[in-house]
């Protein structure tokens, strides 16, 4: 049975690199076109990010983003996308074997991901980071105290290997409670069965906001790793790669360029000529990227800036209440930063 | 019993007899047994009472989730507010009633057929249509109906469809590897072999893992099959290996003597095992294939891990919402109840068809295994 197992195994991998080595990565725009719709990955369990309200209708800030994409694409994104929700396990080999067309759903930029899993980011739509949470009864003050702890970790991401990295660095003994569901490892903390529950700054600002009683958990002050969430697509495709990172950058410098979906009709008769060429009453943009010249404009008309985005996915009025912090404006001391458009 | 012999009609003593008579017959008959009866009577007194006074007493059933935290007691509202999230999943909100008129045919013929007196053609005809009309309710694109493409089929539809073909499919198919395992033929027999004993090697989240990961890059360029369909094939082979196992059990247990009066009657291969050999052996081994069926129905939920909503995993969903999270206990309690309903109907169903086909001594007809 061994040697089978072996044999099977071996043999699956052997034609899993043959079919990444000669995977050929076409023109991913004109299959798009073609068929009249996107089909694109996204979490489908990440409230905030990407997930179904109780009719079906998909929210989040990933969700806006792959709309952003559409709307580039063809012009509105009703009907245009079709989502596929993906775990931890399969959203890269769904991008590989094309069952999706573009991946946002919260992958954390990394130079092994981005080399050997045959696959390119493109602008970080969200700058996460991860930290700590502590019952304030146990008395910790900042993730230094935390030796001898045990910690509640998601398995199989890069959390977890984070967390590993910070208590060995450090010399720290401790012990993790690994449960595979973000609901159900908040339960098991909330139940006290670990000290600390470790997870994404976005997540456990939310997580925090649904403990039976919220004051009596801390966030550490302490960010132990860079987590860059950016959307991904197939590598070697670079004009439809082009189109993806634009579609972001777009909300970014609208929202540098104080374009709102409020405004962005006023804005038309701007004399800036920034502005100008951005919303595409100036040509040349759209033509360069093989997109409608309005493209900018129809991404802050139907989606809006990027601001509008946060604010309306996982901004302070939301139960996840993120301030913006790193995904601030550069021009607000965060790193939110595009290229010119011209 | 003895007394019923006396002319004098005695009665028995009244320790015997109604209420008294059945406690000392079923709870306290010997040592260990009222030990058991007591422990489990205490347990029950120690825990029924917080128990109701969690699930009934002081639970709120239709308010939103900021109010179930003021609550004491069980947050139902995780459910009934979020019904439809959780039966349907993504399935489009105002088509929803598809889905649901799907649930009841399926449920409607299964109930009609559980007399095994009423299969007949009429009733295999009834079964194709409403198949078709259950699949044209699904998939649409047909009479003005809206296409859904397979991806947003969710939640207990999909659990359904999946156990419900899982089942279908693999039934014959395990029969049909059994049948070459015993084979004669040392090609065919092979190929079984290889076959049962390489999917018995590995388990389901493997088959899951291999159909949904690495079977898309075997593909050729633009070639992709639809994601609950690789599913539903992992799970339709992976039973089938062990449906295979438990009729070769059955096939082992038949008399030798039946093989051979079947041969001396001049009856070719398949005429022996069509009308002697697997009517018995198949009857035999029902209740271990309802084992293997059901435990094939629980595993239908391990699709979660290829993020198909099944409705463990639209559950799910709903729990990482902010607003519902931490209610995962009433929401698990739930499904619970949907999956004990289903599981338990399907031994009620089999037990039911065992002992229909235990008292047909002389069957009049040739038997169709199911």
């Amino acid at each position: 049975m061994k040697l089978w197992k072996s044999l099977f195994i071996g043999c699956s991998l052997v034609a899993v690199s043959a079919g990444l080595a000669f995977a050929d990565n076409g023109d991913t725009l004109k299959d798009v076109q073609a068929k009249g719709y996107i089909q694109v990955g996204v979490n489908g369990d990440l409230f905030g990010f990407g997930k179904a309200d109780q009719k079906g209708v998909w929210k989040g800030l990933d969700v806006d983003t792959a709309r952003a994409v559409a709307v580039a694409v063809f012009g509105d994104y009703k009907d245009r996308l079709r989502y596929t929700p993906l775990t931890a396990k399969t959203r890269f080999t769904a991008l590989q074997s094309k069952e999706i067309d573009v991946l946002t759903r919260n992958c954390t930029q990394t130079l092994g991901r981005d080399t050997s899993l045959g696959l390119d980011f493109v602008q970080v739509n969200y700058y996460d980071g991860q930290g700590f949470m502590v019952p304030k009864a146990l008395g910790v003050k900042n993730a230094k105290e935390l030796g001898g702890a045990t910690v509640c970790v998601l398995p199989g991401t890069t959390t977890e290997q984070n967390a590993a990295d910070f208590f060995r660095s450090n010399n720290m003994e401790w012990k993790t409670v690994t449960i595979e569901n973000t609901a159900e490892l908040s339960q098991a903390f909330w139940a006290g069965r670990c000290d600390v529950l470790t997870s994404d700054a976005s997540q456990l600002a939310g997580l925090r906001a649904s403990a039976p009683k919220p004051e009596d958990y801390m966030i550490l002050p302490e960010i132990i790793s860079k987590e860059p969430l950016a959307p991904a697509v197939r590598h070697g495709d670079n004009q439809w790669k082009d189109i993806v990172n634009y579609a972001v950058l777009a909300m970014i410098n609208a929202e540098e360029l104080g374009i709102t979906s409020a405004n962005v009709d006023e804005m038309l008769q701007s004399k800036d000529p920034k502005i100008q060429r951005f919303l595409g009453v100036s040509p040349g943009n759209g033509a360069a990227l093989g997109l409608d010249e309005k493209f900018a404009y129809n991404i802050i008309k139907q989606v809006g800036n990027y601001g509008e985005v946060f604010e309306r996915n996982v901004g302070v009025n939301t139960p996840l209440g993120i301030e913006r912090g790193l995904n601030a404006l550069w021009t607000d001391g965060g790193l939110m930063y595009s290229p010119p458009f011209k | 019993m003895a007394e019923t012999t006396h002319i004098e009609e005695i009665k028995p003593p009244v320790t015997d007899v109604g209420v008294i008579g059945w406690l000392r017959q079923h709870l306290f008959n010997g040592l260990f047994n009222s030990i058991a009866t007591i422990l489990i009577l205490g347990f029950l007194v120690k825990v029924m009472p917080q128990f109701i006074q969690w699930a009934l007493i002081d639970s709120v059933w239709f308010t939103s989730g900021q109010a179930c935290h003021q609550a004491e007691g069980a947050c139902w509202s995780v459910i009934t507010q979020n019904i439809r999230f959780t039966v349907f999943g993504y399935f489009p909100y105002e088509h929803q009633w598809r889905p649901l008129v799907a649930m009841i045919i399926l449920v409607g013929m299964l109930v009609y057929s559980r007399e095994w007196s009423r299969w007949n053609k009429r009733l295999g005809y009834a079964w194709i249509f409403s198949l078709f009309v259950m699949g044209l309710l699904m998939k649409g694109g047909l009479f003005g109906l809206v296409p859904v493409e397979s991806t947003k089929w969710s939640g207990l539809p999909l659990t359904l469809l999946l156990s419900f073909f899982g089942i279908l499919a693999s039934y014959p198919l395990g029969v049909v590897l059994a049948l070459g395992r015993q084979s004669q033929m040392p090609i065919i027999k092979a190929l079984c072999v290889v076959y049962i004993e390489m999917i018995r090697g590995v388990p389901l989240i493997t088959m899951l893992f291999m159909s949904s990961v690495m079977f898309p890059l075997f593909l050729p360029e633009g070639v992709t099959i639809d994601k609950v369909l690789r599913a539903q094939a992992a799970i339709i082979l992976f039973t089938a290996a062990y449906i295979a196992e438990v009729v070769r059990g059955g096939l082992q247990a038949m008399d030798r003597g039946q093989y051979e009066a079947a041969e001396s009657l001049g009856l070719n291969y398949f005429q022996m095992m069509r009308m002697i050999i697997l009517p018995q052996a198949l009857k035999i081994v029902i209740p271990p294939t309802v084992g293997i069926l059901i435990s094939a129905f629980k595993d239908t939920s391990l699709v979660v891990i290829i993020a198909l909503y099944d409705i463990l995993n639209t559950t799910k969903s709903i729990l990482s919402e902010p607003e519902w999270t931490g209610f995962s206990t009433e929401a698990y309690m739930f499904i619970a109840m949907i999956y004990y309903i289903c599981c338990f109907s399907m031994s009620q169903y089999s037990r039911r068809i065992e002992k229909q086909l235990e008292y047909k001594h002389t069957p009049n007809q040739e038997e169709k295994p199911s």
